[in-house]
């Protein structure tokens, strides 16, 4: 891992929203007198994120994981702190800083809608200033690497969703960026298309080292991708650290389903000490503390006449929903 | 990015914004129909105006038709580029997409201003040069380099005008999300730039000198062609001219500073 490519010192961000009652009285006081309030929607947080690192933003809807996207790349004017990525003031929007990063969302599109991906492609090859070889070797290249072929030439409007997203990833891409941002990008794909999306980052990331901040409410998406994870609840970070030790932290105990030979044997386990949730005939299903299993399956494998055993991992989804609703995690 | 490398990328947008709108066969030949109808009326309505004693604020309808010409070269140039472009920069705003604008190594002036061609506008411009040559010789002008270099300079600062006060609006956007109907509004007062301004009463006219110069637009132009133009006025359009570009461009860098992007 290399040195630090992303530092954020003490960023805050604050956004005069307006409110409206509701009903028709509401409606013209609001068209006549609108009122509105300060809502910091990210407090006072830093963080460093190396060079070919791939982080995850985890957080309920709402939290500030887009928000932080944003003034990462230079959409959005930071209200207070520092941010430095790839040792430019992002905000300033350089053209040297514009080369180096690239944003892919999920829910918005550059695509020109009627016309075939390539001619998008070509468009931004301009853009970025590549001569019309070049451009075709490194369409030549990521096509391949994202399998997309045939849907180059047709227009974008009778591509499917997962098609459409992969040509987008090839538009956001052509440029070769150092540091990637990507808010949900596997939104509303297929299971399969999600996969080979998740495939590809991976990839691209193995081959150039380029750095990923990455937003989704798919966990797979985050267990896949992601060594490390910056939970955010309210604007506020509520961890930062990997994402293994995280679940370990939420998730301390294992169950494990035990099938014994004979009902006498499971009887014995039950007495044994272990602590048992439940015990129906010759099956008993016990938890065991994480640090400990390997020693605790040793002792029952040794003592007690066993058929077959089932470790049943919590599901991931709802490890990671008690990260959302909770404010500090120290671990 | 070098002036050649712009030069290369609006090619790039030339080309693919014909290709869009040629995907679209009768819309095109239903904007020429419309092109070409709506300069056929708006010839027939100064026609009318001008049918009781030949005069209105002392120009003749000859003399009137070079402010059509005019006016019709200038809507052509909105068609063309001000209204696909600026009219779009509204739904950037309101969907958030004028992200991908603002993270392209480029001037996002450009981008927004530029990208977009409405091929069906070429049309209007053609049809306000040829009722323009078509004025020079009723009107028996003297086609000279004086002549020629004072019309291109003011009708060049008459599309900077138009240009800034569209952009101005349209950056607007920033903090009141919907500004549509101020554009229609801008759209309805450029209809009065089809009539010579001295047929307005003294107010108006310092109206539409003053708050909104659309007696810039058209009618100095137009004063250049019959020459009744003065220096002093011409000089004034390019620095009204310059003033307006130049205050919408620090004006468009200044609001995206308020640019909060749209949520996701």
């Amino acid at each position: 891992m290399g040195q630090n490519i992303i530092d954020v010192k003490n960023l805050s961000k604050s956004f005069d929203i307006s409110s409206k009652e509701p009903g028709l009285k509401g409606t013209i006081k609001h068209f006549f007198r609108r009122q509105t309030k300060s809502l910091k929607v990210i407090k006072d947080i830093s963080f460093e994120i190396k060079e070919g690192e791939i982080v995850g933003f985890l957080g309920a809807n709402g939290a500030g994981k887009t928000t932080i996207l944003k003034m990462l790349c230079g959409l959005i004017y930071p209200s207070e702190g520092s941010i430095l990525v790839s040792g430019h003031l992002p905000f300033r929007r350089k053209e040297n800083f514009l080369k180096n990063i690239t944003l892919i969302m999920g829910q918005k599109q550059q695509l020109i809608w009627d016309l075939p991906p390539i001619e998008s492609f070509y468009l931004n090859a301009s853009i970025y200033d590549l001569d019309k070889f070049e451009a075709k070797k490194r369409i030549k290249k990521l096509s391949e690497m994202l399998e997309i072929d045939e849907e180059l030439f047709i227009p974008v409007r009778k591509l499917s969703l997962g098609q459409r997203m992969k040509s987008e990833l090839l538009a956001a891409l052509i440029h070769e960026p150092n540091i990637l941002f990507l808010d949900e990008p596997t939104l509303g794909l297929d299971i399969n298309a999600q996969r080979n999306l998740r495939k590809f980052l991976q990839k691209y990331n193995k081959e150039t080292n380029a750095t990923i901040c990455l937003t989704s409410h798919y966990m797979k998406d985050i267990t896949s991708l992601c060594k490390r994870v910056i939970c955010v609840h309210e604007g506020a970070i509520s961890y930062d650290g990997k994402l293994n030790l995280l679940l370990k932290r939420l998730s301390p105990v294992k169950e494990i389903l035990i099938v014994c030979r004979s009902e006498k044997d499971a009887t014995k386990l039950e007495s044994s000490g272990f602590t048992v949730k439940n015990k129906i005939k010759n099956e008993i299903t016990i938890k065991i503390e994480n640090n400990s299993i390997t020693s605790s399956l040793k002792t029952i494998l040794n003592n007690f006449d066993i058929e077959d055993l089932f470790i049943n991992e919590p599901p991931i989804d709802e490890i990671i929903g008690k990260v959302l609703i909770k404010k500090d995690y120290d671990i | 990015m070098s002036l050649r490398k712009y030069l290369k990328v609006y090619k790039k947008f030339l080309h693919t914004s014909l290709a869009s709108e040629l995907e679209y066969k009768t819309n095109i030949l239903l904007d020429l129909i419309t092109a070409i109808l709506s300069l056929i009326g708006s010839i027939f309505l100064l026609s009318i105006f001008f049918q009781n004693n030949g005069y209105i604020g002392g120009w003749k309808f000859e003399q009137a038709l070079i402010i059509q010409g005019i006016y019709t070269i200038l809507n052509g140039i909105t068609n063309t580029w001000f209204n696909p472009n600026l009219t779009e920069i509204v739904k950037h705003i309101r969907e958030g997409t004028l992200d991908f604008v603002l993270l392209k190594p480029m001037d996002s002036q450009f981008y927004i201003s530029l990208k977009k061609i409405n091929p069906s506008g070429f049309l209007e411009i053609m049809l306000g040069f040829f009722l323009l040559f078509f004025c020079i010789r009723i009107n028996q002008i003297n086609l000279n380099l004086s002549f020629l270099t004072l019309s291109l300079i003011t009708i060049s600062c008459s599309i900077c005008i138009l240009y800034s006060l569209w952009f101005f609006i349209s950056t607007t956007t920033i903090w009141f999300v919907k500004t549509w109907n101020a554009i229609e509004v801008l759209r309805s007062l450029l209809y009065i730039g089809r009539f010579p301004l001295n047929s307005f009463s003294f107010s108006l006219r310092i109206f539409f000198s003053v708050f909104i110069p659309i007696a810039f637009i058209t009618a100095i132009p137009s004063e250049v062609f019959l020459g009744l133009s003065q220096l002093w006025k011409i000089l004034l359009e390019v620095i009204v001219a310059t003033i307006f570009l130049m205050t919408s461009r620090k004006f468009w860098l200044f609001a995206l500073k308020f640019y909060s992007s749209a949520s996701s």
